[in-house]
């Protein structure tokens, strides 16, 4: 009864949709104040409904309802209550349930928060976002039902594949999510823009929050997705250019380039169609990077439901959506007249860089995403693209970026002085330069990828530090503390999510340089080095875990005979799926990780070992977890409350 | 939506799957593997990277822990030891298992326009930035000479 409810809910909520699609847009073109005023209530209404289908199917996993089909592929009754719930989301057609919830919110959010934005826009943006609900919610109804009943429920379910049994990923693709929808905000913003043919500096501070909080959520769940790989795969990669991974980071790329583009918008009325068909990419490329993961056309490890027909649905989406808003956009950009001019030398300038060097980025992901794809399909080869194409393709544009960030963002709007922009990172320069040569100096014979990592890293993060201390003031010694303080939140953000860069590039390049290997077979009770440390094989037992069984190993790991850790690498079987996973044990620590991985028994005695030392691991993360406190900084700065309404745009989390 | 499961065990039948578990589960790189000299292993290890897995499509084969790609291993350090350069071993590989294998396709023929689309677009990019600037900045160009004097009689004044 509570799926049937669950299950009306959802037409229902189609129904919604296709009212807050048509009248709204109707009214807004008509100037009838009536039909626009349906569109807040319906995408309230819609959210509610939605909401209770959601809430329905999550019902039937806690309770394991086995005669639903989802349920039974994707759960089993003796699975921990936290995967129950989060196995709503671990199959195609619950998580496509929590990709329409989300939009549902995000639209309400609109209509709760929105009650500053002029009518028509409020009444086309709402028109907009009811349109991908429609969208959405037919594919999720003709194409993957999640309340397909079954005629014979069987006893027990197929349970969730292990690998996914994780509470990262338990996270993971909700975080995604709220950053891929949170893109239709800015597409629908766009659209309506088109719509009404005015781009002002009022639309750019509407969309930025938005863009924001997108781009926070992209980088959380992007994030977590990568430290799930560390962990999980056993071998500590944590970025492995798979395509659905890049399906991630292309938006997560253009989001950082619209949020760019829209302060220009902002602060200065210019950029304004670039700023435009930058928001329609950055939701086109989320549709691509849902159709890319759904369809399963680019072979992908990640390849786990999917299937053609969906594919081509998600593909006339995309088509339609993309198609049309490009059409709108070449027949009215030409009416978005841009107000204020600047010199080639300029704040403007540099974020007009920034904006190119992240598109190419992107193009090159986007290219080396889809190529496999032309290789069959154009050229009649079997052709891979992967890591190596990626790092020689892709990292030279991250370098220029990261070179041109610390002066671009010193300098002054319109018209700018490159040389005093540079005079005051002197120190910086020299800084980054010493750490380098200190860090070559270090190594021997080692790739010099680790120094030009550190050295970049340093460049950029010092610069954000240099920045900000410019930002206080000419005078000397504490005013200049006391200002500090006094600066916006969105200046805090901004040298936040800058150092945080610094400290990512940092970390990458260190991890990719500095990584120390060691695969060897162990008896039990028998010690081996490994970097400075010693490790020691204590035991190996067989423990029984709540849906699995696991073979355990006990491994102490000394330094100059000091106990650092003992650590419990896991070879874990579980039954019901027949699926064997590895449980890495990590050690982790400020400049780097310890990392065991059992392998087999070997025939000769003894068990197969791999052991790393992860440098700066805990870096990589704690540089995410800075770009996202940096958007969420400048979320929280005082104009998008006061300039646009008081309390009226949510300070952050517009989804929840 | 990212960081679904490797595909390692999904699409094996269940047969060969028993078989695994019954033997041992073959393991990205063991230690039976790796080989004495440690030059030659260390380039076997770079080679293995940019060789995709035959039957496991986005890993290469020094993660990945199908049968194959311990055999793909094997060779490598044969060859290598047998005094191929490294080269001589890709060319053996492709040879045997087709271009597809290889994670870093050549930039030669159609791949051309794999590798070259990216600095195009950023040259293409910085010229289409660089014309709308000039544009942009143009209205600001020098006043004419009649402006001059008026400005500075203006400013006498």
């Amino acid at each position: 009864m509570i799926v049937e409810l669950g299950h009306f809910a959802l037409i229902l909520a189609l129904m919604v949709a296709l009212v807050q699609s048509t009248l709204p847009l109707w009214g807004a073109h008509r100037g009838d104040a009536r039909l626009m005023a349906l569109a807040g209530p319906a995408a309230l209404l819609q959210m509610g409904l939605v909401g209770v289908s959601f809430a329905a199917l999550t019902w039937a996993f806690v309770v394991s309802d086995f005669s639903l089909a989802v349920v039974v592929s994707n759960s089993h009754t003796l699975k921990p209550m936290l995967y129950k719930v989060s196995g709503v989301w671990g199959n195609h057609e619950g998580s496509l349930l929590l990709w329409v919830l989300i939009l549902a919110v995000y639209g309400a959010a609109v209509a709760a928060f929105g009650g500053n934005l002029p009518t028509r826009l409020k009444a086309r943006v709402l028109a907009v976002q009811g349109m991908i609900g429609v969208a959405f919610l037919l594919f999720l109804l003709l194409t993957s039902n999640p309340f397909w009943r079954l005629a014979l429920p069987p006893l027990d379910g197929q349970d969730l594949n292990p690998l996914l049994q994780d509470p990262g990923l338990a996270l993971h693709p909700p975080f995604l999510y709220l950053g891929y929808v949170g893109l239709s905000m800015a597409f629908s913003f766009a659209v309506a823009a088109l719509i009404e043919g005015r781009v002002d500096a009022a639309w750019g501070r509407w969309v930025r929050p938005w863009t924001l909080a997108a781009w926070v959520f992209l980088t959380i769940g992007i994030a977590l997705g990568s430290w799930w790989a560390y962990y999980e795969l056993g071998w500590g990669g944590f970025w492995f250019w798979d395509p659905v991974e890049n399906a991630s980071f292309m938006p997560w790329l253009l989001a950082i380039a619209l949020l760019h583009s829209a302060i220009v918008v902002e602060k200065r009325e210019s950029l304004k169609a670039w700023t435009i068909l930058l928001a329609i990419m950055a939701f086109g490329f989320s549709l691509i990077g849902t159709f890319i993961v759904r369809s399963g056309v680019i072979t992908s490890v990640h390849a786990f439901a999917n299937d053609p027909d969906r594919g081509v649905f998600i593909l006339m989406i995309l088509g339609f959506f993309t198609g049309g808003s490009l059409i709108l956009f070449a027949l009215r950009a030409g009416a978005m007249e841009a107000r204020g001019v600047f010199a080639l030398v300029s704040r403007e300038s540099a974020l007009v860089a920034n904006n190119v060097l992240l598109a190419v980025a992107t193009f090159v992901v986007f290219i080396g995403t889809i190529w496999p794809l032309v290789g069959t399909m154009l050229l009649g080869r079997d052709l891979s693209v992967g890591e190596p194409f990626f790092n020689a393709a892709f990292s030279p544009f991250v370098v220029a970026l990261a070179l041109i960030l610390p002066p671009g963002a010193m300098l002054a709007w319109k018209r700018g002085d490159i040389g005093r922009s540079l005079r005051g990172l002197i120190p910086v320069m020299v800084l980054a330069v010493a750490l380098g040569a200190l860090a070559f100096a270090m190594q021997t014979g080692r790739t010099a990828l680790g120094p030009i990592g550190l050295m970049l890293g340093a460049w950029v993060g010092f610069g954000a530090l240099a920045d900000l201390w410019a930002r206080t003031g000419r005078e000397q010694g504490g005013a200049r503390f006391a200002r500090l303080g006094r600066l916006p939140r969105a200046d805090w953000g901004k040298a936040t999510a800058h150092f945080g860069l610094g400290v990512t590039i940092f970390a990458v390049s260190a991890m990719l340089a500095w990584k120390i290997e060691d695969i060897r077979i162990v008896q039990e009770g028998e010690s081996f080095p490994l970097g400075a440390y010693e490790v020691r094989l204590d035991k190996v037992e067989d423990v029984q875990g709540p849906n699995y069984t696991s073979t355990m190993g006990w491994m102490t790991v000394t330094r100059d005979g000091e106990v650092v850790a003992v650590l419990n690498p896991e070879k874990r079987i579980y039954p019901v799926a027949q699926m064997p996973t590895t449980e890495a044990a990590i050690d982790y620590g400020f400049l780097r990780d310890v990392y065991l991985v059992l392998g087999d028994r070997q025939q000769s005695g003894g068990w197969a070992v791999r052991s790393y030392i992860e440098p700066f691991a805990n870096w990589l993360w704690a540089g995410c977890i800075l770009m996202a406190l940096g958007g969420l900084l400048s979320l929280s700065d005082r104009r998008y409350r006061v300039a646009a309404g008081a309390r009226k745009v949510p300070a952050g989390v517009p989804a929840e | 939506m990212t960081a679904f499961p490797k595909r390692r065990w999904a699409n094996c039948p269940p047969y060969i799957l028993a078989l695994f578990l019954a033997v041992t589960p073959a393991w990205a790189v063991q230690p039976d593997e790796i080989l004495a000299d440690r030059t030659l292993e260390s380039r076997a290890r770079e080679i293995s990277r940019d060789i995709r897995c035959p039957t496991c499509q986005g890993e290469s084969i020094d993660d990945s822990n199908a049968p194959i790609s311990r055999d793909l291993r094997l060779i490598i350090r044969e060859r290598l030891v047998a005094g191929d350069t490294d080269a001589e071993v890709f060319d053996y590989i492709v040879a045997r298992y087709g271009e597809g294998v290889l994670f870093n396709p050549p930039a030669e023929g159609a791949n051309l326009v794999l590798w070259l689309a990216g600095p195009a677009l950023f040259l293409v990019g910085s010229a289409l930035a660089l014309a709308a600037g000039r544009r942009r900045t143009a209205p600001e160009v020098a006043l004419s000479a009649e402006e001059e004097t008026r400005l500075k009689e203006i400013l006498k004044e």
